[in-house]
């Protein structure tokens, strides 16, 4: 029992050495970065020129192939920051503090392109640019939470204050998402007329899933490349910052 | 320790009724930005009554917001904080004596100016008292999750702009739980489920954002 525990808090604890860390990503680098570009060419190649247009929405479904994959990594990154500042301020791990911090703006980026294709979408499909649609105006509500987020965690110059700061209220946001889900589906049911809220979803054809598929693998590749090269910024800069201390102090 | 909570309940009380006019510019920007309204869309009595139950939750609470840096900021820089964190109440049950305070000097304010300005807006007399039941349970609700807002930005010299930031985005859920139950009530399709969303929403409220808040100022307090 007790070697069990030693070993869980060895894994907990492993990254929490900088330099460990970053001789593993330098390890796993280039395969990631070669999977994002694999993955996205050949499902942009798939989605755009070989799956077949759809009988009624013709070309313009299209964009689906990066509305639906965006929509999901802007979920998915503020459960990975929820996740990590959890971590963060439970153990104090430090690179659990500068993974929450690199992820929020490329999540806010994927819900910001998320909400922009989604109004491209819109523009032929439903005839207007914005529609106070559920699903899009939660998406909005998650975009200013990330922008609270960003610019709660820049405001302390303190790094590790701002990061517990911003850990506290990622946390009680992750709470929060679900009632605003909830709350703006109600809200929509009694305002919107149903015909403009819902669109039938047909069964996709597998010509279809396939290239959806390899865009969602290649947008997660896409945000590990990104959050690789953000942590290795943000340690350089803390150790920056350190060694600028320690001259200041001598 | 009950005493010590109502001890402090009363000082932030006596401190706002000393205050004079500075503790009123909730109500008073609550007033002003209802007023603004009509300037705006147009006097016409039959929009006026449509728009009228948002217009009040809206400006309820932005009023709301606008006093949140009160809270503890004040009491940051004059010290008296740290003091009160000293002493023996814990730190969550000072941050439930502070919002109780905020909510007595900026909600309950509120809940009283805001049947005044439905007679303004000219909304149906349907929705009066459910207007009035979803304030009682709706500003203690901002009160609460704004304690949050105010606990993490503490000390910061752009606390003020920052705070709209971190407490709009949560707030959506009250503002339409709240509206809904007046436009239920108005509508005749019922107000009771909103309500007692509400009044669940206010125990979730109660329950975990004075940890939230305790573990913010804890941090502040460093």
């Amino acid at each position: 029992m007790a070697k069990r525990k030693k070993k869980t808090s060895i894994g907990i604890h492993f990254f929490a050495n900088p330099a460990r860390f970053l001789r593993f990503a330098r390890k796993i680098f280039p395969w990631v970065t070669a999977l994002a570009i694999v993955c996205i060419v050949v499902g942009l190649v798939l989605g755009l020129a070989v799956a077949p247009a759809d009988f009624r929405q013709g070309d313009a479904y299209r964009i689906i192939f990066i509305h639906v994959p965006s929509s999901w990594m802007a979920l998915m990154i503020y459960v990975i920051i929820a996740v990590a500042s959890a971590a963060g301020f439970i153990w104090r791990h430090p690179l659990a503090d500068l993974v929450a911090k690199s992820s929020a703006p490329i999540g806010a980026c994927f819900t910001f392109l998320s909400l922009v294709t989604g109004s491209l979408w819109g523009e032929p499909m439903w005839g207007t640019w914005w529609v106070w649609d559920a699903r899009v105006t939660s998406m909005l509500v998650l975009f200013f939470l990330y922008l609270g987020y960003i610019a709660l965690n820049s405001a302390y110059d303190d790094p590790t204050k701002g990061a517990r700061a911003s850990a506290i209220l990622a946390l009680v946001g992750i709470v929060n998402i679900p009632i605003v889900k909830f709350s703006v589906d109600w809200w929509n049911t009694l305002h919107q007329p149903a015909t403009l809220s819902k669109f039938d979803r047909p069964s996709m054809d597998s010509s279809m899933i396939a290239p959806l598929l390899l865009m969602a693998v290649g947008f997660i590749a896409f945000y590990l490349v990104v959050l690789i090269i953000n942590l290795r910024s943000e340690i350089a800069a803390r150790r920056i910052r350190n060694l600028r201390l320690a001259q200041a102090e001598n | 320790m009950v005493t010590a909570f109502f001890n402090l309940v009363g000082r932030d009380l006596r401190l706002a009724l000393r205050g004079g006019m500075g503790s009123l510019v909730a109500v008073v920007f609550f007033v002003i930005t209802v007023a603004l309204f009509p300037l705006g869309i147009g006097p016409e009595s039959a929009l006026l009554e449509r728009v009228a139950p948002g217009v009040l939750w809206v400006c309820a609470l932005l009023a709301t917001m606008l006093s949140l840096g009160r809270m503890f900021d004040e009491d940051y820089i004059d010290g008296s904080l740290e003091i009160t964190a000293l002493g023996p109440l814990p730190l969550e049950a000072v941050v439930l004596a502070k919002v109780l305070g905020h909510w007595l000097t900026t909600g309950l304010p509120l809940m009283i100016a805001a049947p005044v300005l439905a007679v303004l807006l000219n909304m149906s007399t349907e929705g009066f008292a459910v207007l009035m039941v979803s304030l009682l349970l709706g500003t203690p609700i901002l009160s609460l999750i704004g304690s949050v807002g105010a606990a993490l930005t503490v000390g910061l010299r752009r606390g003020g702009v920052l705070i709209s930031l971190l407490v709009l985005p949560l707030y959506v859920p009250v503002l339409i739980f709240g509206v809904g139950a007046v436009e239920g009530a108005i509508f005749g399709l019922g107000a009771s489920a909103n309500l007692l969303i509400l009044a669940g929403g206010l125990l979730v409220a109660l329950a975990f954002t004075p940890w939230a808040s305790a573990a913010a100022l804890r941090m502040a307090l460093e």
